[in-house]
């Protein structure tokens, strides 16, 4: 499922106009950029957790020139799976 | 950020009430739940891909006791994050 179908299908669910559901698709998953850009964490009950984690700026060597380089600090986020979820994922595909 | 937060935006941003905000809000995510049930790929453009990864039955260790155990097949869900969002909370 991409982007576009979860916009139709949210439209005809929740019985909404196909620009509405197209905003609220956009505004929630922007919302959660924005939390995760200000290092917030997001927590949906029943589904699962975004974190940040944070990598401190390293020296390494260039696996193919064993040349000496520096690694940048960056951020990536995380998923964990809420129990709930993970839980229904197993059970039905496996059975 | 919980819930309530983008329940809180979706009022502001669609002009919906709080009422129907908390149904789209759990919609989106129930539509997205079915979705990997059914063990299908969830790719948000921009944000990141959802997948469903089957795991084979695999041995393994209790790591208390040291006890050699078999971990069951299984399915898992992983998330990828999109280069975009990658991009956005490193400038």
């Amino acid at each position: 499922m991409v982007k576009s179908e979860l916009i139709q299908k949210l439209a005809e669910q929740a019985k909404i106009l196909p620009k509405d559901a197209e905003i609220s698709v956009k505004t929630v998953f922007d919302s959660m950029i924005h939390a995760l850009k200000s290092d917030d964490g997001i927590e949906i009950r029943g589904f699962g957790s975004f974190k940040v984690r944070k990598y401190e700026g390293r020296s390494g060597n260039h696996p193919r020139t064993g040349n000496e380089i520096s690694i940048e600090p960056k951020k990536r986020p995380f998923f964990k799976v809420g129990k709930d979820l993970r839980e229904r994922i197993n059970k039905k595909t496996t059975g | 950020m919980t819930k309530a937060d983008l329940v809180a935006d979706i009022n502001e941003k669609v002009g919906l009430s709080k009422k129907e905000s908390t149904i789209i809000v759990e919609l989106i995510f129930e539509i997205i739940r079915s979705s990997l049930e059914k063990g299908e790929k969830v790719k948000i453009s921009g944000f990141g891909n959802f997948n469903v990864r089957q795991k084979k039955v695999r041995r393994g260790r209790n790591p208390q006791t040291g006890d050699e155990i078999e971990i069951s097949a299984r399915s898992v869900l992983t998330f990828k994050a999109s280069p975009v969002l990658k991009k956005v909370l490193n400038s």
